[in-house]
């Protein structure tokens, strides 16, 4: 699973709906695997509005990734930051988590992932 | 023909054997991909989005999204939704290029709001009327995933779901769902009548055209053939005139009225008020 997604998903578990404190999940015990793809300006900023920065922070601090900038970059500054869209396109969308588990900070639920494929289903007592 | 929706739940029915049957299979195989391409035409992305594919099984849809050229919009990210561990193995040994979960869309749709651009489902909702392991009824788990799915999209933005209703109360069953859940909604059915019919469901989530190329459901159908558009805002339209109900006259009233309401409606023609099997 990419890091981009990671920055969307939520906890599936229904007290945790009205809760901030279910986003992000948080990985543990991840191997990540890095994969090459053609980086494409026009989809990193279509989707630069809609990441979550500070989730997207914590994230990469957890997974021992170096800082990011404390604030998301303009679609001006990446343009005009080469290294910094470089970075960007590797963490969100050549950077995946290939074993481990993501973790509900709130309800404490554990969602597997084995081969890149995370594990939503849910018992039905707490969809 | 019985349908596998009818006998099995779906994590049962796409076991490993199903699984490779059906994605070796190269009519299958083109069914998928004409389809998904029908339904990318419906969502008319303009720039390279991230798209939620519900029930992507294998990958024969996302493949697709991938595989858009720069000229068209493309190439599209996409992530995808399945209950079945069998058709997500065959994804994976076809190493697509999405990112795949397995989740039961009748639990919900676990992103945040606003998170895609667009979503398609390309054969996979109607198992949500169906046979199913869990105590919950074919209505939740449809509340469950429009609810979910209307929220996981930006403003805006679009989905379009084509699948096989087994009659007309299943087709009225989801399209319900959807409108309940807060979709534009419009139904486009390709060869009506013919045992190659398809629908596709056509959802807009309210937000002005400015925002992105969603906007409202009349803009989205405007032109086709055989598209009817169901709108919860219908619900109020004006009193019908002294035509007789359900006369041609009548009919050809509520349309102008419709017309002037800005909705899409068929134009007239010999077959206006005559029966149709295509009734919302
Ligand atoms: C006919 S296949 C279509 C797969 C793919 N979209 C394609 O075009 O090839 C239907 C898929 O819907 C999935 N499906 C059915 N019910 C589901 C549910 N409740 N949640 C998630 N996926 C479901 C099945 O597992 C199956 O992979
Ligand atoms: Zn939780």
């Amino acid at each position: 699973m990419k890091l981009l997604t990671l920055n969307f998903l939520t906890c599936a578990v229904k007290s945790c709906k009205s809760t901030s404190a279910s986003f992000p999940l948080h990985p543990k015990d991840c191997e990540l695997v890095s994969d090459t793809l053609k980086s494409d300006p026009k989809l990193l900023f279509n989707i630069l509005p809609r990441l979550d920065w500070s989730a997207l922070s914590t994230t990469a601090s957890e997974l021992g990734f170096p800082g990011l900038p404390p604030s998301a970059p303009t679609k001006e500054e990446l343009e005009a930051n080469e290294k910094l869209f470089h970075d960007l396109h590797t963490l969100l969308l050549e950077t995946h988590i290939s074993e481990g588990s993501l973790v509900c900070a709130n309800c404490g639920h554990s969602y597997k992932i084995k081969e890149g494929i995370a594990n939503f289903l849910l018992p039905n007592h707490l969809v | 023909m019985s349908r596998p929706e009818d006998i099995l739940p779906p994590d049962l029915h796409y076991n490993d054997t199903e699984a490779k049957k059906y994605t070796t299979s190269s009519r299958i195989q083109n069914i998928q991909v004409s389809m998904t391409h029908r339904a990318l035409e419906l969502l008319d992305l303009q720039n390279p989005s991230m798209i939620l594919d519900v029930g992507c099984g294998s990958g024969l849809s996302g493949e697709i999204l991938t595989s858009v050229e720069p000229s068209e919009g493309g190439p599209h990210i996409w992530v995808g939704m399945d209950i079945s561990a069998s058709m997500l193995d065959v994804a994976l040994q076809r190493d697509v290029e999405g990112d795949l979960m397995l989740a039961d869309i009748g639990q919900g749709v676990p992103f945040r709001a606003g998170s895609f651009d667009a979503a398609i489902s390309i054969s996979a909702i109607q198992w949500l009327c169906n046979a199913d392991s869990s105590e919950v009824s074919p209505a939740g788990r449809l509340s469950r995933f429009f609810n979910g799915l209307y929220a996981s999209l930006k403003r805006g933005g679009r989905a379009v779901c084509q699948f096989y209703p087994k009659n007309d109360q299943q087709r009225t069953m989801i399209s319900g769902a959807a409108i309940k859940a807060g979709f534009g909604a419009g139904i486009l059915e390709d060869d009506p009548g013919t045992k190659n019919s398809k629908i596709y469901l056509v959802l807009t989530v309210g937000g002005s055209a400015a925002e992105g190329n969603g906007g409202d459901i009349t803009g989205v159908v405007k032109g086709m053939e055989y598209v009817n558009v169901l709108d919860a805002r219908r619900k109020h339209r004006e009193k019908g005139r002294d035509f007789k109900k359900g006369s041609k006259a009548w009919i050809i009233s509520k349309k102008e009225q419709m017309e002037r309401k800005g909705k899409v409606v068929k134009h007239n023609s010999k077959y206006t008020g005559r029966k149709r099997h295509i009734a919302f």
